[in-house]
């Protein structure tokens, strides 16, 4: 880092002040952060000026934290600026890793000066989290940035460091900082102002030392893609019923999709028993007994996505799901690991339940079901004497066995009202893919996965279904038309673009006049 | 300021003669307030000059032993109107508050304090909030300035300058007998640097001593005949003896050389700015040793015209660095060179931005073109320009703009203002869309995702009454919000008020969270917190009903979704005439985690039984519909993906940052959402009875678990 410290104008060279800019969001103590940066240069004896613009960014936005550095010349202090100018930053320091994208967006980051440090971690934000689907962006948008702004890079997950020290981020960004090198002042000088007051716990320390080593020998940075576990097919499991069930995968279906029917049984032996596994491999197998490709293609095919969803749509949430899973054992050990409950600690877990009338009735015998839903004013009776919030303590006995004798109605399940219709829901779906397979097999995949769509409970259930049977009512008029599967995905994805369904709907007209316009032409 | 303690800043203050002073230029003001034997100080908080009232509010034990009045007024211009104290009493006041918002409110008083003139040194102090991060419309102080003829310091951004021009300030004001404002821009404010500290000095003249023996002249009073003399006066006595105080005080500088016919005048809060980009050009070094002619402007209204006059008068062309707009002071220097047919050619605007803030990167390109149009050779041989124009454009990087998600503010984790959105969104879903008209404060975070409710923002306090049009027969009712903040500062009579007089049929609902939350969480008469120097506890809903509101509905704990739902539905569709107020209270989470986690932490630590809550999801359970998170927009409800083949999409998650506020379980009660949330409530500390109880409910529940475990046919 020659060009730090100094500036060479017409032959002669001036002094210039460090530059270095900390992007951070509301809580995650940029501040401090600045603070200790501004502390170290001055107890080095220079001088040094920060300042930021924390507005109404301080709750929850994210702040720039701008700070420059210079020794006095003949005891004249410096004139330094208090806004950072593009491609003039030596140090960017950034608290997240879209943050990170920010600074380079906002041309904080150059290659001919920049070092950034940045934590990979990701706090996603708002418009990510609040899609039907998944929003979360492409860390490796980011990173691909990277290479190219900054002069150089040092990446790794701050925050994790941070959290397994009991710390705080600001700590291991302080350490990072002083690891790099990049300043030109030592170790020692960053310890003591992290730890100067007495204030900094063994925990700040360690955080520090964490960022410390990792930012000395930076390792380079891949993005972890979001991987699914797919256990590949055992031979046996010691169990016959079980093992009938995995001999029938490996006798029935070709390699290409023998993980993923893996998983569809284990799903719904655990949701029902072995013999809903079967009825579910029977359902699959009826597809591939049409498809060409099942045995060459990896995850494209018509099986593996047949294998996929008709193991989501066979295990649909109903009350009965919903009570056992939340009476298991394995569930309270699974939550103290995700509260951080010590084992001097007791824990009591309240659900949130609101049963409607809708759910009671699914929950009844098909006929007594579809009775009472037949009849409006008795339905809105029964209605108002259940639809209400219950909170459930499953914690104590009473609520512990109302749930538990509700999850035991599993054995009746095939006979109650919700599982019918989900039944008969299942049979026309996969009766759409067999229509159209004959004369699109890519638009037939599609119309599988289309079943992404039917999720969540309630009103969103209700939402999702519709979304569905919109999709599932324009399939008609997409076959025979180019790149249906096309249309049909992007259907799909802008079904999943809002709650509503505005963007759904659309876009099911621009289709249709796509189509529609040159015949009427 | 119940919650929050400035301990170390105060210490700040008690600095004596020679300390060297650390912190940042807010602090700095307020320590050289007490320097120059201030009297009296009041304000109302905001950003960027929030600090200065929040460590006096602190430092009692300074401010007593001084003699020093400070007060939290209730608006700015309530502050305002304080200054008259400086009236007829030879005291020093100052008062301070965000600008140009604050200094509107405050405009009434200051036209009359302006009017009649003040003994007492004036010194307003303004956080400039202008140009990058600013929450404010864009728009400069120095207008009204002109417009009442007070006096305008804008001195350059480092500590020592800053606490100067506090000093001058005080001086300037008393001989000229004109109010001072001195203007301080948000990074200025927040710049931390350091200056040499002088003893604080007690006030010459006491407030005391005016009430005791009280004084009274017609001739300071805005009334005819007086005010026509007073007019009279300014212009002819008072800006000559201001002109010529700040010529012979040498408050404007002058840098560079004298032998250089081109310049460059700059207001001072933009020097740095100036002396970055001449360095990028070349022309100056890192220390202000400069190349080129500088004048640097510390008070921008009056101007020493003798001074312009001579600057220019040397020169073939003058460039003015002059931030937003209009640009005031171009065009007076003008018409101060036409009066005496200098011909020097000035440039400003049309080399500069109209809007934004300066920085160097503006700034370069200003002086660059007016280099290049008036003194090219000065421009030989300039090193090459910091950019990122390179970079930017490259497609890698450009198609961030595109993949980045923004992050707009939001309400805080646990914030009791989230679930009032909720319920207000469920409505929405019931009852269709509504015209709702937004106010100033935390609150008007639900403009934004995910909730999007509020169509107007018309000033503090004034979100009913920018309802009030509305008021027609029609099918719908118009909403308005307003925070406690605003209630106080204006709202209670300018908007509910008004409501009752003109029998406006809108729905009024006042967040209520004990403190004026976006400015920092300071105390207001509702503000729940025992305060022996204010008076607390003040019910708005009492106030709301003294006025003359019927229909008032009380929300004692906001996190009641359906009840906020329920209770606006009525509001909504109820027969009554006249306002509808329903006032929502809860406790600003931020402040409640100040003033609870310490105390919690400390009573785990002495053994004793505490339960901590905290929300979280199955992930089993939750299907990552995300409706729960467009209810919310909560940061500790985030997402995560999981390793489950059969889950395309990421799953509801909460993270250790939950403060277990109730809103997850709440709305998904109310909204009917889905049965993923559950609540746990760890106990700390549990006693031998808990204890008993839990083994025994144990032993129950673990029985009937393994019985049914035993019999479960499934893959391991």
């Amino acid at each position: 880092m020659s060009s730090v410290g100094q500036m060479t104008v017409n032959g002669e060279t001036f002094e210039r002040p460090i530059t270095l800019a900390v992007l951070a969001m509301g809580g995650q103590g940029g501040g401090v952060l600045a603070d200790w940066i501004i502390e170290v240069a001055e107890e080095q004896g220079w001088y040094a000026q920060g300042s930021s613009v924390p507005g109404v960014a301080q709750r929850t936005g994210a702040t720039v934290y701008y700070i420059e550095m210079l020794p006095a010349r003949d005891g004249k202090p410096p004139v330094l600026s208090l806004i950072p100018t593009r491609g003039d930053v030596d140090i960017v320091l950034a608290a997240e890793f879209v943050e990170a994208g920010r600074s380079m967006l906002q041309g904080l980051v150059t290659p001919d000066r920049t070092a950034l440090i940045a934590s990979t971690h990701r706090v996603f934000a708002v418009l990510e989290k609040q899609l039907p689907g998944d929003g979360v962006i492409d860390s490796n948008t980011i990173l691909d940035a990277t290479g190219i702004a900054a002069k150089k890079a040092i990446l790794f997950d701050m925050q994790a460091l941070a959290e397994r020290a009991g710390s705080h981020i600001s700590a291991t960004m302080l350490g990072a900082l002083a690891g790099s090198g990049l300043l030109p002042f030592p170790k020692e000088a960053f310890l003591h102002v992290i730890g100067g007051d007495h204030r900094a716990s063994q925990a700040n320390l360690d955080a520090f030392e964490g960022g410390y080593s990792q930012a000395k020998e930076p390792i380079p940075y891949v993005v972890e893609g979001h991987v699914k576990t797919m256990a590949s097919l055992p031979a046996s499991v010691g169990v016959p019923v079980l093992d009938d069930l995995l001999q029938r995968i490996r006798r029935d279906f070709p390699e290409a999709v023998h993980s993923m029917l893996y998983a569809g049984v284990k799903r719904l032996t655990d949701y029902q028993d072995v013999a809903y596994a079967h009825e579910y491999l029977s359902r699959v197998a009826k597809l591939c007994e049409l498809d060409p490709h099942a045995s060459e293609w990896q995850q494209e095919s018509l099986t593996f996505a047949a294998a996929k969803y008709i193991a989501v749509a066979m295990s649909y949430d109903d009350v009965i799901r919903v009570a056992d899973l939340k009476t298991r054992s394995t569930r309270v050990g699974r939550i103290d690991r995700e509260v951080g409950k010590k084992s001097d600690q007791l824990m009591y877990l309240t659900e949130f339940m609101h049963p409607r009338m809708e759910e009671i009735a699914g929950t009844m015998p098909a006929a007594l079901g579809a009775w009472i839903e037949s009849k409006p004013k008795l339905f809105q009776w029964l209605d108002k004497l259940v639809n209400r919030g219950r909170r459930v303590q499953t914690g104590t006995v009473f609520w512990f066995m109302t749930l538990y004798l509700v999850s035991a109605l599993k054995p009746i399940r095939r006979r109650l009202l919700r599982h019918r219709n989900e039944q008969l829901h299942i049979a026309n779906w996969l009766q759409v893919a067999h229509d159209v397979v004959w004369t699109d097999y890519d638009l037939a995949v599609e119309v599988l996965a289309t079943r992404q769509l039917v999720k969540g409970y309630s009103d969103t259930h209700a939402r999702g279904n519709s979304k569905f049977d919109k999709l599932m009512a324009i399939v008609p008029f997409l076959v025979g038309k180019p790149d249906a599967s096309g249309w049909l995905r992007r259907l799909r994805t802008a079904a999943l673009a809002d709650e509503d369904g505005k963007a759904l709907d659309g876009s099911i007209l621009t289709v249709r006049t796509a189509f529609e316009a040159p015949q009427g032409a | 300021m119940a919650e929050r303690s400035f301990a170390r800043e105060v210490e700040k203050l008690k600095l004596g003669d020679g300390e060297t002073f650390h912190g940042e230029g807010i602090l700095a003001i307020t320590k050289a307030l007490l320097q120059s034997g201030v009297g009296y100080v009041a304000g109302y908080q905001g950003s960027p000059i929030s600090h200065l009232m929040d460590v006096l509010a602190d430092s009692r034990e300074i401010l007593d032993e001084l003699g020093v009045h400070f007060e939290s007024s209730a608006s700015e211009a309530a502050a305002a109107a304080t200054l008259s104290a400086s009236v007829m009493y030879p005291v020093r006041g100052a008062v301070t508050w965000k600008s140009t918002a604050g200094t509107n409110v405050a405009s009434d008083a200051l036209t009359n304090l302006s009017s009649g003139g003040v003994v007492g040194g004036s010194l307003i102090i303004l956080g400039e909030d202008f140009g990058e991060g600013s929450s404010i419309a864009q728009e400069r102080s120095h207008a009204f300035a002109m417009k009442s003829q007070m006096w305008l310091l804008d001195p350059r951004p480092n500590l020592p300058s800053i606490v100067k021009a506090v000093e001058d300030g005080f001086d300037l004001s008393e001989a000229s007998s004109t109010p001072v404002m001195l203007q301080v821009r948000i990074r200025a404010c927040h710049v931390h640097g350091q200056f040499t500290t002088k003893a604080n000095r007690r006030p010459e003249f006491t407030l005391r001593q005016a009430l005791e023996q009280p004084k009274r002249d017609v001739s300071r009073i805005v009334l005819p005949p007086a005010s026509m003399l007073q007019d009279k006066e300014k212009h002819e006595l008072r800006w000559p003896a201001a002109v010529k105080f700040i010529h012979d005080r040498k408050l404007n500088e002058f840098f560079g050389p004298d032998d250089v016919d081109v310049g460059i005048m700059v207001q001072g809060g933009i020097y740095n700015s100036l002396i970055r980009s001449l360095q990028f050009l070349g022309l100056a070094d890192s220390y202000g040793n400069s190349r080129i002619p500088i004048y640097v402007m510390n008070v921008t209204y009056p101007l020493v015209d003798d001074e312009v006059a001579k600057f220019c008068a040397t020169k073939r062309a003058v460039l003015m660095v002059e931030e937003g707009s209009p640009e005031y002071l171009e065009q007076i220097i003008n018409t101060i060179l036409r009066r005496r047919d200098i011909n020097t050619r000035i440039f400003g605007k049309d080399v500069l931005p109209r809007s934004g803030d300066y920085g160097a990167a503006v700034v370069t390109k200003g002086i660059e073109a007016f280099l290049e149009a008036s003194a090219k050779d000065l421009l030989r041989n300039r090193p090459p320009m910091p950019s990122a124009d390179k970079v930017l454009a490259e497609p890698k990087i450009a198609d961030l703009a595109k993949t980045l998600p923004p992050r707009p503010p939001g309400f805080c984790t646990g914030c009791p203002e989230r679930p009032i959105f909720a319920g207000m969104k469920l409505v929405e879903k019931e009852l269709g869309q509504h015209h709702v008209s937004a106010d100033i404060g935390c609150h008007l975070f639900s403009i934004l995702p995910p909730f999007y409710i509020g169509a107007t923002t018309m000033g503090y306090g004034l979100g009913p009454a920018s309802a009030s049009a509305f008021n027609v027969p029609s099918s719908k009712r118009a909403i308005s919000v307003m925070g406690d903040g605003g209630f106080w500062h204006n709202g209670l009579s300018t908007s509910v008020g008004n409501a009752v007089f003109n029998k406006q049929d809108q729905v009024i609902i006042v967040v209520d969270n004990f403190y004026s939350s976006a400015t920092g969480g300071q105390d207001i008469p509702s503000s729940r917190a025992e305060n022996d120097r204010r008076s607390t506890n003040n019910s708005i809903v009492d106030a709301v009903k003294g006025i003359g509101v019927k229909w008032v509905r009380h929300i004692d704990r906001t996190y009641d979704v359906a009840k906020v739902r329920d209770t606006l539905k009525e509001a909504l569709t109820t027969e009554e005439t006249g306002p509808k107020v329903i006032v929502a209270s809860s406790e600003c989470m931020l402040n409640r985690q100040r003033r609870e986690k310490p105390l919690f932490n400390k009573a785990v630590k002495a053994g004793k039984r505490m339960v901590r809550r905290r929300f979280g999801v199955d992930e089993d359970v939750c299907t990552g519909d995300h409706a729960c998170i467009r209810l919310s927009g909560c940061p500790s409800l985030s997402v995560k993906h999981t390793d489950d083949p059969l889950k395309d999409h990421p799953v509801a998650a909460i993270d250790n940052s939950c403060v277990g506020c109730g809103n997850c379980g709440e709305v998904s009660e109310a909204a009917v959402l889905c049965p993923s949330f559950y609540r746990a409530d760890i106990i700390s500390n549990p006693t031998r009875w808990d204890q008993l109880v839990a083994g025994v409910r144990r032993a129950v529940i673990s029985f009937f678990q393994n019985r049914r475990e035993a019999n479960r046919v499934v893959f391991p």
